[in-house]
């Protein structure tokens, strides 16, 4: 069995039976390839009501690679207004990209940027949301971020 | 061993040795002595260095290691420290040894931190291994820990490893569990001196996407927010079974230490791994008088200029003057070309003009100036004969036709060298070509011939010699361009000249038909062609080498260095 797939394994049961942290659901994990998860922020926040849907893709490299972490943008979900989550659904937060480090966990992914939605005041969008948009990679990992605002 | 020739191969190398001094006669086996590179470049011990070769030391990775580990044990004694501690300050530094004697004596704490050595948030009596320079404990805390069963302390905590905690809690009814693949059955763990334990296999997969991957050998801890940096032992116990992996991390320190230091430089090929020290070509001043072409020690073929990437062999030209060149051919050869045959300039103000049609009125747009395409003189002495210009000999078309060749002249110019230049190059790749089907015969006559394998090797010098002068023809003229006007130069051009002629004269002869009742003749006349051409060659690299020595040459635009 491949480290990937054992790590999954074990995050995966570890879920089951711990459960999730408040406002976070395991949607669907039927492989080891892609998960989906549901993200509210709870209490009182710009985005009160409002319930987003994580996408996480693994590669056989995860956890030494981190994974490809989006919010999902179709028909049912939308990706929340953030100054850090472009309208594609894809997120500039620095533990997915340069500052992660294997030890994280895809809930621990999903509790960081909880917190991240959770401290926002303001709805917006990134700045240059059209110009990334219209150009974006169809994967967030191959796009390089610069990560400059730590305080939200 | 051949009837017709009586020295194997080996036999020649040694008899030209010993004895070529004396066997002036024998002009067949002295060249083979001279016209052969190896005995140039491969011995840089070698007593009588050329005036156009520089000093340099070809190291291996062994030697930079050496070196490296020089500089080490000097800071370890100094500091008092282990060697791999003064490693990471070195690597910490880039290699600056003054500067971190300068640092540590400062705040030797702050370099420890910097360095990844200790962590900043650390209990104090776990980073006493650092501070105390002189402590006996240093060793096994820097070392890699093999700890299966013992627990350790808890890591520092910060924000964000709370909820890493929570969620992959370490221990499980005593057992290790590696909080990153989640393997109850790993039984073998190592961490830093922060206490972050992981498996060994995940350290494995970590380094080795480090220095893999990313070519990286700066590796800190794999845990959040650690910035503990992973010295040199623990890597070699990490990577015990990868061989490969660590033979690559060593390769990664050597480049970093080489990129440190200004007197050294990697060989550029690929997957060499050797490193050239030219101590006299540091200096920016030494460029202006000698060109450091280099070679490494892996191959004779590994040939590298020190002073700059802009081909592998400039010589006789120096650095500056070598790039001057290259960057004009790049920027205006193919313009050039199309505004020499394509337009004309305005009689009055200098701009280029192309005719895209119409009458042979010109009015200048930029200097309103109207003149005739024709005769280039003025249009108001046209008088009535409009549209068809029968005025070529007037004296105000004359006049108007001077100062447009005379700022033609300066394109003339430049595309009278460049064109040589360019005609070198294609020549020089035209020989390759003809060689390998040259060679090919040459096997064939061998195959159905008496003709021994030696004596059909006279065309591979040959060719390599013509390939080498033209190679320092093109560059002459690069030269030519940018020498003022004078005798200096006259002279410069006679031996260009010279060797140009030579070269020519070679080249023909190593196109001449090859068969085997003539080649005993043509192979005896291609092997004094090839001396000549030779020592012509080194006529053109010594003198221009003495000029720049002596600062003899004199240039029509500003050089970098002569001032």
């Amino acid at each position: 069995m491949s480290v990937s797939t054992r790590r999954l394994q074990k995050e995966l049961t570890d879920i089951q039976k711990q459960g999730t942290p408040v406002g976070i659901k395991l949607l669907n994990a039927d492989d080891f390839q892609t998960w989906h998860l549901s993200l509210e922020v709870l209490g009182d926040t710009v985005y009160q009501g409002e319930v987003f849907a994580l996408k996480f893709r693994f590669d056989s490299s995860y956890p030494i690679s981190s994974p490809a972490v989006q919010f999902v943008v179709d028909d049912t979900w939308k990706a929340p207004v953030h100054p850090h989550v472009y309208s594609n659904g894809h997120i500039c937060a620095s533990i997915l990209g340069n500052e992660w480090s294997p030890v994280l966990s895809v809930i621990s992914v999903c509790v960081t940027l909880q917190s991240m939605l959770a401290s926002c005041k303001k709805k917006e969008l990134p700045p240059g949301n059209d110009r990334y948009v219209k150009n974006a990679p169809e994967n967030p990992k191959k796009t390089r971020f610069e990560y400059h605002d730590d305080n939200v | 061993m051949s009837s017709n020739d009586e020295y194997s191969d080996e036999d020649i190398e040694y008899y030209d040795e010993d004895e070529d001094m004396e066997d002036i006669d024998d002009v067949g086996s002295a060249s083979e002595m001279e016209l052969d590179p190896l005995n140039d470049l491969n011995d840089p011990t070698r007593p009588q260095r050329k005036i156009f070769e520089v000093e340099y030391e070809s190291l291996s990775q062994n030697d930079v290691e050496k070196l490296m580990r020089a500089d080490i044990e000097y800071i370890s004694s100094i500091f008092g420290v282990e060697m791999d501690t003064a490693s990471l300050m070195l690597r910490w530094i880039n290699w600056n040894k003054e500067k971190l004697i300068e640092k540590y004596m400062d705040n030797a704490n702050a370099v420890l931190m910097a360095s990844g050595i200790t962590q900043a948030d650390k209990a104090p009596e776990r980073a006493h291994a650092g501070r105390s320079p002189s402590s006996s404990a240093h060793q096994s805390s820097i070392g890699p820990r093999r700890s299966s069963r013992r627990i350790a302390p808890e890591p520092p905590k910060s924000g964000k490893t709370k909820i890493l905690e929570r969620l992959t809690p370490p221990i499980e009814d005593g057992k290790f569990i590696c909080p990153i693949c989640f393997d109850d059955t790993q039984t073998e763990t190592l961490n830093m001196t922060c206490f972050h334990k992981f498996c060994k296999s995940c350290w494995h997969a970590y380094v080795e996407s480090k220095v893999r991957t990313e070519a990286e050998s700066w590796i800190s801890c794999m845990a959040e927010d650690c910035s503990l940096v992973a010295p040199d032992y623990f890597i070699e116990g990490v990577l015990k079974e990868d061989k490969a992996t660590w033979d690559r991390f060593q390769e990664l320190l050597v480049r970093h230490f080489v990129g440190a230091m200004p007197n050294l430089k990697y060989c550029p090929y690929p997957s060499c791994t050797y490193t050239v020290s030219c101590p006299v070509s540091v200096s920016k001043t030494s460029l202006s008088s000698t060109v450091p072409i280099v070679t490494c020690g892996a191959s004779a073929a590994h040939k590298f200029c020190f002073g700059c990437h802009v081909d592998s062999d400039h010589r006789p030209v120096i650095c500056a003057v070598a790039k001057m060149w290259l960057q004009k051919c790049r920027d205006d050869s193919e313009t050039a070309n199309w505004i020499k045959s394509n337009t004309k300039e305005c009689s009055k103000c200098q701009s280029t003009i192309e005719k895209n049609g119409g009458c042979n009125h010109m009015t200048c747009k930029k200097c309103k100036y109207e003149f005739c395409w024709v005769c280039m003189g003025p249009w108001s002495e046209h008088g009535t004969s409009w549209y068809n210009c029968n005025r070529y000999d007037e004296k105000a078309s004359v006049d108007a036709r001077d100062a447009q060749s005379r700022s033609r002249a300066s394109l003339e110019r430049y595309l009278h060298y460049y064109n040589r230049w360019a005609n070198h190059e294609q020549s020089k790749k035209l020989s390759v070509e003809l060689y390998a089907k040259t060679e090919k015969k040459m096997e064939e006559m061998q195959i159905t011939s008496e003709l021994s394998w030696i004596e059909v090797q006279f065309m591979k010098k040959a060719v390599d010699e013509v390939i080498k002068c033209r190679t320092t023809l093109m560059w002459t003229y690069g030269m030519a361009y940018y020498l003022e006007r004078g005798n200096e130069k006259e002279l410069f051009e006679d031996n260009q000249r010279d060797l140009e002629r030579a070269v020519e004269e070679l080249s023909e002869l190593i196109e001449s038909p090859i068969d085997p009742e003539v080649i005993k003749t043509l192979r005896q006349k291609v092997t004094d062609k090839t001396v000549y051409v030779q020592k012509r060659n080194e006529i053109v690299l010594e003198d221009t080498a003495k000029g720049f020595m002596d600062r003899r040459w004199k240039w029509n635009v500003p050089v970098e260095g002569y001032d």
